[in-house]
């Protein structure tokens, strides 16, 4: 089944992730790989993102979309993404799990921001 | 000179010990090597081997969850880093001596004893804490000799969060599945002679108190051979209330109501949902085995759903069983009498910084401070946080830099003692030799249990 997506991948777009103080770190991404790939082959210094490695077991790779973006992604997320999202920090309705969302061709330029937990890590659970 | 596991402090350096190696001990070491190019860190741990409830905790059908320890490998792989196993902080170095040898001590020693109930017959056999059983099944030495009996139809789980949902999965997992988990041995044996049927989660309060999160409730709706049973008066017109919460909390209320009016799963096992229960006593057989538990009834006070307290009403209930797991909350200990207590909370008292009460140059991170509650991302934001406040507190001149002996003074010290230092060249012997085993039986992992084989697998 590889071939028309084999050649895909070979497509590269970039992405940019918005870190809470503002800096943005632009990120190369191949079509077919996840928002987590991109992070951890860009060499991104976000801290503790992707802990569990892609295995939809814990939420440290939350990411927020803009609106418009959200609603254009392919794949609506499934209730197993839903319910690790509602662990994250920040959650809000533009949430998805990085390793959960796929890069396709026109994501050229997409924004998403890195919500980070540390205020309401402080409050009970 | 790059530093090794083994090799002298840096005179000059700032040095820090970690007491713990569990997730708050390496994620607030990682955000200290990153944050300071300077900085050694040395963790302390207990046990001859590393991450704490990683490892010791976390249930054996969830190895994604361990994936953390790949991220922990790498920091303690780092030439600042040094793990030192084997070594009790309060027993055999004094939190004094560490003040003395580090500028900065971080307590990240987590929670090591649970509550009891304080009713009677909480002493008689098969009532058991869940963190014992789960000490048992995940190969924790000290509770590897936990004697447990299945041989019963029903089981009460007291509590309901996500600790309660892991033993009640364990109980009713199918023993196949098990076998191919990183599973103790000695705890698959007693499982597949398991006469358990029916596994009864209590609670005090009401479906929309529970502390259990969405992902381990679907898990247990989706057991094979397990049917789910929720008992349609305890969720009367909660779909319509359930609209009005914040995401989570209304996902997890509208997935028990789906389950309670279509029950999903057929036996011939079973799980079951009770609420509004607080246990008054343990009822035996003539061998002093627990026969039943006696509850009172509870209604609800408040007017915030979300917080609303029990309250005890004159009505009873009780239920029979075989087996008890108290799973109603963590506890704290002192390691050290020079560290301040709260005995009513059992945590070490900090402020919201970090900084430990009265204590200058010690921080808390993790469990031990927070008390236990949330997931790991909760204890990872903890570590960060408490490594940045460290960092801040160094490079603003608070802490002590200068004339400090590190790793050199404790080790001689450690020495004189007889004290075995386990390094994580030492673990990776370990490591080695734990997953060769599990391999042979088609595990991926078999734990040694045995302090003692653990300590010779390392100076092997
Ligand atoms: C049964 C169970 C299952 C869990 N499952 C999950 C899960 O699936 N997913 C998830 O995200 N979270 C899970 N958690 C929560 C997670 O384990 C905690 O958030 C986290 O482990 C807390 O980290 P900690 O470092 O504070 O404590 P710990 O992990 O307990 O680490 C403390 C360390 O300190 C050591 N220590 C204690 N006393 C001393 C001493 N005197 N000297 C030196 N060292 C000492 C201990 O041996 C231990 O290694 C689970 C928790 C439990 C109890
Ligand atoms: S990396 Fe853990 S859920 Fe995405």
């Amino acid at each position: 089944f590889c071939s028309s997506v084999c050649r895909d991948q070979k497509e590269t777009v970039m992405v940019y992730f918005i870190q809470e103080d503002g800096s943005k770190l632009p990120g190369k991404a191949r079509v077919g790989d996840n928002l987590l790939d991109v992070v951890v082959e860009n060499d991104l210094d976000i801290d503790g993102f992707g802990a569990c490695e892609g295995t939809l077991a814990c939420s440290t790779c939350h990411l927020i979309f803009k609106k418009k973006d959200y609603d254009n992604l392919p794949e609506a997320p499934t209730d197993e993404e839903l319910d690790m999202l509602d662990l994250a920090y920040g959650l809000t309705e533009e949430s998805r799990l990085g390793c959960q969302v796929i890069v396709t061709k026109d994501m050229e330029g997409l924004e998403v921001r890195v919500p980070q937990g540390i205020a309401d890590a402080r409050e009970p659970s | 000179r790059l530093l090794s596991q083994q090799s002298a402090a840096l005179p000059g350096n700032p040095k820090i010990c970690v007491v713990g190696s569990g997730p708050a001990g390496f994620y607030t070491a990682q955000q200290l090597l990153k944050g300071n190019s300077l900085v050694e860190v040395d963790i302390y741990e207990k046990l001859p081997v590393p991450f704490g409830l990683v490892r010791f905790g976390v249930a054996p059908d969830h190895p994604e969850v361990k994936n953390v320890i790949n991220t922990f490998t790498q920091t303690a792989n780092n030439e600042r880093c040094r793990f030192l196993g084997n070594v009790k902080v309060g027993e055999d170095i004094s939190i004094q001596e560490l003040k003395e040898a580090y500028s900065t001590v971080v307590l990240a020693y987590g929670v090591d004893a649970d509550r009891v109930l304080g009713i009677p017959g909480e002493d008689s056999q098969n009532v058991l804490s869940a963190r014992r059983f789960v000490g048992w099944y995940n190969g924790l030495p000290k509770d590897s000799d936990l004697e447990v009996d299945l041989d019963t139809d029903n089981v009460v789980v007291l509590g309901h969060g996500n600790v309660a949902l892991d033993v009640a999965r364990v109980l009713l997992t199918p023993i196949d599945s098990l076998a191919k988990t990183d599973i103790s041995q000695h705890a698959l044996e007693v499982l597949s002679r398991s006469k358990v049927k029916r596994v009864t989660l209590v609670g005090r309060r009401g479906p929309l108190q529970v502390a259990f999160t969405i992902k381990e409730l679907r898990e247990m709706t989706k057991l094979p051979g397990c049917l789910s049973v929720l008992h349609k008066h305890n969720f009367h017109g909660l779909d319509t209330v359930s609209q009005g919460l914040p995401r989570p909390r209304k996902r997890l209320t509208d997935l028990m109501y789906k389950t309670c009016m279509a029950p999903t799963g057929s036996g011939p096992r079973q799980w079951e949902l009770q609420f509004l229960l607080s246990p008054t006593e343990f009822i035996s057989d003539t061998n002093n085995r627990v026969s039943a538990v006696k509850f009172a009834q509870n209604r609800l006070e408040g007017s915030d759903l979300e917080t609303q307290r029990a309250v005890r009403t004159e009505e009873t209930k009780e239920i029979s069983c075989g087996l008890v797991l108290r799973s109603i909350g963590y506890r704290s200990i002192q390691i050290d009498d020079m560290l301040p207590f709260d005995t009513d909370r059992g945590v070490v008292p900090c402020d919201s910084t970090s900084r430990v009460v009265d204590s200058p140059g010690v921080y808390c991170s993790g469990w031990v401070g927070r008390g236990p509650t949330g997931v790991i991302l909760t204890t990872m934001s903890d570590g960060f946080e408490t490594g940045k406040v460290i960092l801040r507190d160094l490079e603003e001149g608070v802490l002590r830099q200068d004339n400090i002996g590190g790793v050199d003074v404790i080790r001689k010290k450690l020495e004189t003692k007889g004290v075995q230092v386990v390094t994580f060249t030492d673990w990776n012997k370990i490591n080695k030799i734990e997953m060769s085993r599990g391999k042979s039986v088609g595990k991926p992992r078999e734990k040694m249990v045995n302090i003692q084989d653990m300590l010779k697998a390392a100076s092997s």
